[in-house]
């Protein structure tokens, strides 16, 4: 099935992750990129080769990298534990749990190929479960970008954070959302990326641009959808949250992840307890064994794509 | 310090160890009291640590692996000055930072620890810190042998050597018991020397509740250029209480009102003897 967004000449984030982390290295020694045979698939080969004092291989071995992030994060470095997102978050949560969460060590956790970017991989590959386990953890911020721009400003924001921060994002080729001239990006700040009145869209990672596809097919039939890219799963920007679900007449959710325990049932939980109960729909990956396919073959099984969205709007506001 | 000093404040740390135990009615009472001589010799003669260089990057580093013998912990900070000792009065109690491993909320303790085959790792990422920073600090590593199966230690040991890490020092409390049986029965790691020395690490045993044999050895670090030092420091479960010496409930067992009595009276029988 051909994928949704044309591959050219857009980049993927794990590009844009890669130029910012060397960019950023360039005037600062203390950007040190930590890999457990994950250079090669997080893009940090350029990396290795123009920093090698600052990249440290641990080998497959993901309860190390994290372990060594800390240890290393503990002394002043500013780290990012890099590696994709099914083990890091998987195998290695008790590190991220203990080691850097709850000692607060300000390691940046870099899960990559997140999702279902290894869709035909299978199971051992994906990461449908790392929103949950996370946000049930103490003291971690949670951040999908969407696009180029918020990938970047994710990045230089997280090495001037002095806290754990968790960083997902996949490898596909992403079109920008929106004209971002004097924007000013913000780890808890939701992005509007289009206003309405009738349905507010609210995704994170790579299926925001899929909601705003859906937002203009919804506008041919006369329905207008405010899609705002919540780049943030904790802290949930809950004042921008609030304010759309009262301004519009039903809430959809997107998200590349089970649909528990992640960015849909945040913001119901929020929504629910101040009150604010609207038709709400959270789109995500089902529980259910994962259909097998590309990235884009399973999020058009489940309808993660600009049809589905709009069909589960248009059925809310019905 | 001289030998004796040092034996003495060994006594004196296993008095109070069991004196806040009891008081909190919980703790790790055997394990404390085998690896008491090591944290001893490590805080008193040989780190570089101290409540007025503790925020200074140039200080050596303790990371308790063996999170659950924090008594031991405790009860020597409060001796270096890290906190008042009646602080320890709250060990366990609501609200109370001193809790059953250690935390950073308590003054002196570098790192959250508790979950097992954790403590190595960031020794590892710490001392590539060291080494990346050209900084003289050394780090130092306390494990059970109980913990030798988390596979996170053996993960830990190939970075160790594959960094050349000889400002890393690994300390194994090896007293044989864990909570379930000894360690043989449970998972026999043995043999612990050739296994780190095929690992790439610098190997040295000692009699870990010997203080003057520990100061001896821990004085000569690294044990090689080039690579990381691993002591097997063979001590005694319970060290010191003859009635909790190689004895399984002692893992986390409290003394009674009796029990701690003759504790008290054996440890300062034995301070007469020294």
């Amino acid at each position: 099935m051909a994928e949704q967004v044309n591959a050219l000449p857009y980049k993927a984030n794990l590009d844009i992750y890669s130029e910012t982390l060397q960019r950023l290295a360039e005037t600062d020694s203390n950007i040190i990129a930590v890999t457990s045979d994950s250079r090669g698939s997080g893009k940090l080969v350029p990396f290795g080769k123009k920093f090698p004092a600052q990249i440290i291989e641990v080998g497959i071995a993901e309860q190390n990298l994290v372990g060594v992030a800390a240890g290393l994060a503990s002394c002043g470095k500013k780290v990012f534990a890099t590696s994709p997102a099914c083990f890091l978050t998987a195998r290695a949560l008790e590190q991220i749990k203990n080691d850097v969460a709850y000692s607060n060590n300000p390691v940046n956790v870099v899960g990559i190929s997140a999702g279902v970017s290894y869709g035909a991989l299978g199971t051992t590959h994906h990461s449908l479960h790392d929103y949950a386990a996370l946000r049930a953890i103490n003291n971690i911020i949670i951040v999908a970008p969407a696009d180029n721009y918020e990938t970047e400003q994710a990045i230089e924001v997280a090495a001037k954070t002095n806290a754990p921060v968790y960083l997902r994002f996949g490898k596909k080729p992403m079109p920008p959302l929106k004209e971002t001239t004097g924007e000013v990006f913000q780890f808890g700040k939701g992005r509007v990326i289009t206003e309405g009145t009738d349905v507010a869209i609210v995704a994170c990672g790579e299926t925001v641009y899929p909601a705003l596809e859906a937002a203009h097919l919804l506008k041919e039939k006369n329905i207008t959808a405010t899609v705002i890219s919540m780049h943030t799963i904790r802290p949930l920007d809950t004042d921008l949250l609030a304010h759309v679900a009262q301004q519009c007449k039903a809430v959809v959710t997107v998200e590349e992840h089970s649909v528990y325990g992640g960015l849909g049932e945040a913001c119901a939980a929020y929504l629910l307890q101040q009150g604010i109960c609207k038709p709400f729909k959270i789109i995500g990956i089902p529980d259910e064994y994962t259909v097998t396919g590309s990235q884009a073959d399973i999020f058009n099984h489940y309808g993660i794509n600009k049809e589905g969205i709009a069909a589960q709007a248009m059925k809310l506001l019905q | 310090m001289t030998t004796k000093e040092l034996k003495q404040k060994s006594i004196e740390y296993r008095k109070k160890i069991l004196q806040y135990i009891v008081k909190a009615k919980a703790g790790h009472t055997g394990g404390s009291l085998s690896c008491t001589d090591i944290l001893n010799v490590l805080y008193n003669e040989i780190m570089n640590v101290s409540p007025q260089n503790f925020t200074s990057p140039d200080r050596d580093r303790y990371i308790q692996s063996k999170g659950h013998t924090v008594e031991a912990l405790f009860v020597v900070l409060a001796d270096k000055g890290f906190f008042p000792e009646e602080d320890l009065n709250t060990l366990c109690q609501y609200k109370s930072h001193y809790i059953g491993h250690p935390t950073r909320k308590v003054n002196g303790v570098e790192q959250n620890t508790g979950a097992l085959g954790h403590g190595l790792p960031i020794a590892v990422g710490t001392a590539i810190a060291a080494k990346l920073d050209n900084k003289d600090f050394r780090v130092f590593t306390l494990l059970g042998d109980g913990e030798m199966p988390e596979g996170s230690n053996w993960e830990a040991a190939l970075s160790a050597a594959h960094y050349k890490l000889d400002n890393l020092c690994a300390i194994v409390d090896k007293n044989n018991l864990q909570i379930t049986a000894t360690t043989a029965d449970v998972c026999n790691t043995d043999p612990l020397d050739e296994k780190w020395k095929s690992f790439g690490w610098a190997v040295k045993e000692v009699d870990g509740n010997d203080v003057e044999a520990l100061k001896n050895v821990l004085s000569n670090l690294p044990f090689e250029a080039g690579k990381p030092s691993f002591l097997i420091a063979h001590t005694t479960k319970g060290k010191g209480v003859s009635y909790m010496e190689n004895t399984l409930k002692w893992h986390h067992g409290v003394p009674s009102n009796e029990e701690y009595k003759q504790a008290i009276r054996e440890l300062e029988e034995s301070l007469l003897t020294i």
